[in-house]
């Protein structure tokens, strides 16, 4: 099976997106999905990815990805026309759509990417559709014009004040929250301090919240539990009970602290692959 | 003994066989023959296979301990009923290539059977000579030399002949024993065989969970070359349920036949105080990034990581607890102790495991079990508070039940929790695929074909059976096919 890269973008000086072939993910895939790519036959490593956006005619998928580490560096490397080794998916449970009525979408810097096609199925579900976007600032927002077109409303947020309004996301949230536009559920995405702080506001208001989590993972398959969290006291797995789940009853806290279980060796894995790709000369182009 | 020895040991009695002279006492009198293997304090540094295997002087004289009895009651002992006394014969008369035929009427994968199959509870355990020491390690050597002449077939000459094409189409879910056993004999009838794996890599278990030093992946990898020579189709990255469910593939996709073999996959925890701590692994996570991502190339040729660790607790007694404790020792752990909550008898594990583990320095803290993990501010693994155990009265699995101490807790400092108590089923083909049966565990249920409650739906190995082993996968993959042969004649004649 072919995953060529059929177009690549560069979103903001760390976020990249890609339209790959993966005809058969494409058909099968529904909003809250994600794959795990590789990059070579031998021994790169498994990283997941969220699918963005797919096409099922066209036999494509679009991914959006930050780069953090070594594989996602060297995807960023790779250009139209190259193959990405191995595409794996759709994986995770898809999210639940329905008409719940007014709904409030709110994303975080690179979680604006799982946050989009959700968005969409709620807007095609009939949901009034209020999206909070926030970046640290103007340059790391992503996917704005995507949520402009689907959203009844949109509100930016940047950390900085670089654009829309100076806030973390969760002062506009707790502000619908208050009003009349009162959602009847929160899908929130992004990092994990963001998810849990939107998390606290939405439970002060009885408001049912998704979070989708984005924990480190080896299989993707529920095989190895390394994506394990802790929901309502109990080990779920990220790869086969979610992506998704009841931001209420996640242990944030311990999630957080699981993230960065091996912050040290990527980061060497990292350097060593960017002064590697300086040396062949990758960085000039 | 020395090699020289051996050779003449092996004449002189050789000699007196041809005779009609060699009697059950010179067989018994034998030296049974111990497998040469890398040196314990060497292997500790490297992945490298630990058995080397036997000579060909070594195999003929272990052969020559089997004293053919009529009714060779090691057959029994075989989960796939190999007709063991006819190839270890065949192997005492020297004849390799008879004897390797002989195991492949009933097992495709000798290579790996000779290596991972519990023989001591099978097969050498019904052994007469063993029986006679009162010791199924000194019963012969079924196993070893079962690898012996495997091994002997390097380029895998004996590809299976294919019967003409049928037009029939078979999904064979899951690349591991079962499913290449299943895909193996279903191909020989002649049918369109595709293998759906869902990781990047075939071989399953055998390449995710059984080490280097115990299976080399070069001989799996024979096995699918094997598959691949038959004209078997392989798709890998191909998650049955979420890249296509079962229904998909038989209404949509023209397959006639489906086998699941997914395996058992979905590790259990204790649910204990402190399981999430960062350190804490299940032993599938240890050692898929240990074995299937070759983290200890991390840095050089691999780009998975593993926990660099100092000291390692690995609770469990079976054998993936074994190879996680002897691959924490090669990653360079100070200090690997094997926490198990009964006594070294009731170990699930193979002997020869145990011996190796024990060998390369695992130090075995039995009748004990962590009560809960401790971590520190930053939830890093800090050590264990375990309890002792006593052993009481015999449970529903025949072994003595293990019986907390009250108040004897104690610590053991830690920075790494390897959990190896075994796995529950996978939920995926439960969550996709309406119409199937599956029992209070997860597992699902079958008939004694191997048939589910689907048509044309044949299922087998952990997935079937809950925690097993690559032998008893690889039968039910045997005696799943010949249903699924079966079933497909008769569906192609109704056509």
């Amino acid at each position: 099976m072919s995953h060529k890269i059929l177009s690549k973008e560069q979103l903001s000086e760390n976020v990249f997106t890609a339209e790959i072939e993966a005809a058969l993910v494409a058909r099968a895939r529904k909003p809250g999905q994600f794959v795990i790519i590789s990059l070579n036959n031998e021994y790169a490593e498994r990283i997941p990815l969220t699918i963005a956006d797919a096409d099922a005619e066209k036999g494509t998928i679009r991914l959006i990805w930050q780069r953090v580490g070594k594989t996602t560096a060297e995807l960023a490397d790779l250009k139209e026309g190259d193959e990405i080794a191995n595409v794996a998916g759709p994986l995770g449970k898809p999210t639940h759509i329905e008409n719940f009525g007014i709904v409030a979408c709110v994303g975080g810097g690179i979680g604006n990417a799982p946050l989009l096609p959700i968005a969409k199925a709620l807007k095609q579900a009939g949901n009034k559709v209020c999206s909070i976007l926030g970046a640290r600032n103007k340059e790391l927002l992503i996917l704005e014009d995507e949520f402009a077109r689907l959203s009844d409303e949109l509100i930016i947020t940047t950390d900085d004040g670089s654009y829309g309004r100076k806030a973390l996301v969760t002062e506009p949230l707790e502000e619908l929250c208050k009003s009349e536009k009162k959602p009847n559920q929160v899908f929130a995405i992004g990092p994990a301090i963001m998810m849990k702080f939107c998390c606290a506001v939405t439970k002060r208001y009885n408001i049912p919240t998704q979070v989708s989590l984005n924990t480190i993972m080896v299989d993707g398959t529920g095989m190895c539990g390394g994506c394990r969290i802790e929901f309502d006291g109990q080990p779920k797995f990220v790869c086969v009970d979610g992506p998704e789940f009841d931001g209420h009853k996640v242990n944030f806290d311990l999630m957080m602290k699981r993230l960065g279980a091996y912050k040290d060796l990527e980061q060497k894995a990292h350097e060593k692959y960017q002064k590697h790709r300086c040396k062949i000369g990758l960085d000039k182009t | 003994m020395t090699d020289k020895e051996r050779q003449q040991l092996l004449q002189k009695l050789l000699e007196k066989q041809s005779r009609d002279k060699l009697t059950p006492s010179d067989r018994f009198e034998i030296p049974p023959q111990d497998m040469p293997e890398q040196d314990a304090a060497e292997r500790r540094a490297n992945v490298n296979e630990v058995a080397l295997g036997y000579t060909p002087t070594q195999a003929r004289l272990e052969a020559l301990r089997c004293l053919g009895c009529k009714k060779a009651p090691c057959i029994k002992g075989c989960p796939v009923q190999i007709r063991i006394r006819d190839f270890v014969c065949a192997i005492a008369d020297g004849d390799y290539t008879q004897a390797l035929a002989i195991i492949k009427e009933n097992s495709l994968l000798p290579a790996v059977c000779g290596r991972v199959c519990p023989q001591e509870v099978q097969c050498q355990q019904t052994c007469t000579v063993g029986i006679k020491f009162k010791d199924p390690t000194k019963a012969v050597s079924i196993g070893r030399l079962e690898r012996f002449v495997a091994d002997l077939d390097k380029d895998n000459a004996s590809i299976p002949a294919v019967a003409a094409e049928t037009g029939m189409k078979v999904a064979v879910i899951g690349s591991g024993p079962g499913g290449i056993v299943a895909a193996a004999d279903t191909r020989r009838a002649g049918h369109d065989v595709t293998i759906f794996e869902a990781f990047h890599k075939t071989g399953g278990v055998m390449v995710y969970g059984i080490p280097e030093f115990r299976l080399p992946k070069a001989i799996v990898q024979r096995e699918i070359d094997t598959l691949e020579k038959m004209g078997v189709k392989i798709v890998c990255n191909f998650i049955v349920g979420r890249t296509r469910a079962i229904e998909q593939l038989m209404k949509e996709d023209g397959f006639d036949a489906v086998y699941i073999g997914v395996g058992a996959g979905l590790p259990r925890f204790m649910s204990i105080e402190g399981e999430s701590l960062i350190g804490v692994f299940s032993a599938n996570e240890y050692l898929t990034r240990a074995n299937l991502m070759r983290a200890y190339d991390f840095g050089k040729s691999a780009d998975t990581p593993i926990v660099q660790s100092k000291k390692v607790a690995v609770i469990g007694g079976g054998n993936v607890a074994m190879d996680s404790a002897r691959t924490a020792v090669r990653l360079g752990a100070e200090k690997v102790y094997l926490v198990y909550r009964r006594t070294e008898k009731e170990m699930p594990a193979r002997v020869e495991e145990v011996h190796h583990a024990k060998e390369e320095g695992v130090e075995f803290h039995i009748l004990q079990s962590p009560k809960r993990i401790i971590g520190d501010d930053n939830s890093r693994v800090t050590g264990i508070e375990c309890l002792k155990y006593r052993l009481g009265e015999p449970d529903d699995s025949g072994r003595r039940r293990p019986i907390p101490i009250e108040g004897s807790e104690f610590r053991i400092g830690l920075d790494t929790v390897i959990i190896a108590i075994g796995n529950a089923a996978n939920p995926l083909i439960r969550q996709t695929t309406p119409g199937l049966e599956f029992n209070k565990w997860g597992n699902i249920v079958v008939d004694e074909n191997c048939k589910t409650l689907l048509e044309g739906v044949y299922a087998g190995g952990d997935i079937v059976l809950g925690a097993a082993t690559v032998i008893l996968a690889m039968g039910q993959g045997r005696i799943a096919a010949a249903a699924m042969n079966e079933y497909l004649a008769k569906k192609k004649k109704s056509i």
